[in-house]
């Protein structure tokens, strides 16, 4: 069941100058149940050129609150920054499918984002952490202030940093970490610029671990009805939106 | 609480309120947030008679008040439609129409012939007036040959409620809505969207990947409301008034200006909501205003 929602921010914290982390509860009762991977889109009031809702995924969820980290990247995003504890946002939610999260045996789950990807990433961590799966996770950036919420991953699992710059972690991309070849993973997921996920995908197909992506194309709906956010699969076009925003990698075309 | 209902030719609704095609899936998307019975009619996605994978992607483009498509009519063909679709949505508690796309007059009448037999589809939209796609819709509806050579191929093949969907890339819509009247149109809905583009300054490029794309949204509102105007009188048959309508008081400007039904596009992706809003707005507005009946507004501005 999707839903409209008047959330009110209750928490409005800057983690980086161009990053707000948003906390918001439900007036109306308990937040409604979300997956990991699925996404929000909140509305932005006050900004004359922001016309669509803004997709954001989960940062964190739970019966009280919701979590949106978000990248300002543009007037719509730095629009967000500005709420203020006590405003009101609206949301419509949750929407898309999440990750996969398997129950029963227990797996070793290796979760790899870079820059704002790394948001669903901690929920869907948290979560697999209360499935009984041992969580590892690699974070990138450009540089150590473009690794985020380090300190709640590291509550999760093993956290294991690359940035381009080498001011944190080992120097280099995601896929050059040297964990990959000392460790065995049974489940890659990732969220993230798309050609890092495309070099994960690389790295999972030629290391033969399964590995789910998460999309994040132009979307106007939200809901499946537009066609904008189309991604090119092994089923032709589908939209982004409802069909994801996580794929198997083997459903995309991606070489 | 007000009359609301309004006929498109034998087509009854309970009120003028439909959702316009392309901006509300097949319904089913919107089944969460929205009593069906509240609208006139939903007009479902763009169908063809075969398949099509529409353009590549970006296909969206935002504007000020409004945005850019190049989707390209997408969708998985008049067969897919009958036999998987239709039985999961033809028992909505609402009039269910189909938006027919072509690329010649054959093509227009052989899917419209497939839809005729679908007994819960009381009526289609004829689109001739797609920007996004090369070989075909707004090709015909740009002139009035063309228009008419469609909807004459199209009458002969369905017998039921047919509206003509136009175009307002044209010099003069009032001559392409007639042409299409006098080939048995029941009814012409306006505008489709509008022909434009956006770049990327950063990049120098068109943000679209076929260059072009249809506005739509609030910004096309006042050109879509001059035209209603204007084919309202030159017409008999009933006009469907749609372009930027976001809320109840848009939705009655269309109505005083002489469109017996509206439709809510754009303003479904920003609150899935709306058509149902609309709707009742419209009849709260009635009542607020002493008015018993929606016909006492319908073109009632001179």
């Amino acid at each position: 069941m999707k839903h409209i929602l008047d959330l009110r921010v209750v928490t409005v914290e800057h983690p980086r100058a161009d990053y707000v982390l948003l906390k918001l509860t439900n007036p109306a009762g308990p937040m409604p149940a979300m997956e990991p991977g699925q996404f929000v889109e909140v509305r932005v009031d006050g900004s004359a050129t922001t016309f669509l809702r803004r997709p954001i995924s989960i940062n964190h969820a739970d019966e009280q609150e919701l979590w949106l980290l978000v990248h300002c990247v543009g007037n719509g995003t730095r629009q967000l920054a500005q709420l203020q504890e006590g405003d009101t946002l609206n949301c419509l939610l949750p929407l898309g499918h999440g990750y996969t999260m398997t129950t029963g045996e227990t797996r070793h789950y290796l979760l790899i984002g870079g820059g704002v990807g790394t948001a669903p990433l901690l929920y869907l961590g948290r979560r697999l952490q209360a499935l009984g799966h041992k969580v590892s996770f690699i974070l990138g950036g450009r540089s150590a202030v473009d690794v985020l919420q380090v300190e709640l991953f590291e509550q999760l699992g093993q956290v294991y940093i690359t940035t381009n710059d080498g001011t944190l972690g080992e120097q280099g991309f995601v896929t050059q970490h040297s964990i990959l070849s000392q460790e065995h993973f049974d489940q890659i997921c990732t969220c993230g610029p798309k050609p890092m996920m495309q070099a994960v995908v690389r790295w999972a197909k030629a290391n033969g671990v399964p590995c789910e992506v998460s999309l994040e194309n132009m979307m106007a709906c939200g809901l499946g009805a537009c066609l904008c956010c189309v991604e090119q699969t092994v089923k032709g076009n589908v939209c982004v939106c409802k069909e994801g925003p996580v794929f198997d990698m083997n459903e995309l075309n991606w070489e | 609480m007000a009359q609301l209902n309004v006929n498109i030719g034998a087509l009854q609704m309970a009120s003028p309120v439909m959702t316009a095609s392309g901006t509300f899936g097949y319904g089913l998307e919107f089944a969460d947030f929205i009593d069906f019975r509240t609208l006139g009619g939903i007009i479902v996605k763009g169908t063809t008679l075969h398949p099509r994978q529409g353009n590549p992607y970006p296909r969206m483009a935002e504007t000020a008040q409004g945005m850019l498509n190049c989707v390209g009519l997408q969708n998985p063909g008049v067969e897919h439609f009958c036999h998987d679709t239709y039985p999961l949505i033809k028992d909505l508690p609402t009039n269910v129409l189909v938006n027919v796309s072509g690329s010649s007059p054959e093509d227009y009448a052989e899917c419209a012939r497939h839809i005729n037999a679908l007994e819960q589809i009381p009526a289609i939209e004829l689109n001739i007036s797609c920007p996004n796609v090369k070989d075909g819709g707004m090709a015909f509806g740009v002139t009035c040959e063309g228009a008419a050579s469609v909807v004459r191929a199209v009458r002969q093949a369905y017998d039921k409620t047919l509206i003509v969907k136009l175009s307002p890339n044209v010099t003069s819509i009032t001559d392409i809505a007639k042409a299409v009247e006098a080939e048995g149109a029941d009814a012409v809905s306006l505008i489709n969207t509008l022909m434009g583009t956006s770049i990327d300054i950063e990049r120098r490029v068109r943000r679209l990947s076929i260059g072009t794309g249809g506005l739509s949204g609030p910004c096309v509102k006042p050109v879509a409301l001059r035209m209603v105007y204007q084919v309202a009188r030159a017409v008999q048959i009933p006009v469907v008034g749609l372009g930027g309508i976001s809320s109840a008081e848009d939705a009655i400007e269309f109505l005083m200006a002489g469109a017996t039904a509206i439709e809510v596009g754009t303003a479904n992706f920003l609150d899935p909501s709306t058509s149902q809003k609309i709707a009742e707005g419209i009849d709260e507005w009635l009542d607020r205003h002493g008015v018993q009946d929606v016909h006492e507004i319908i073109g009632c501005v001179e």
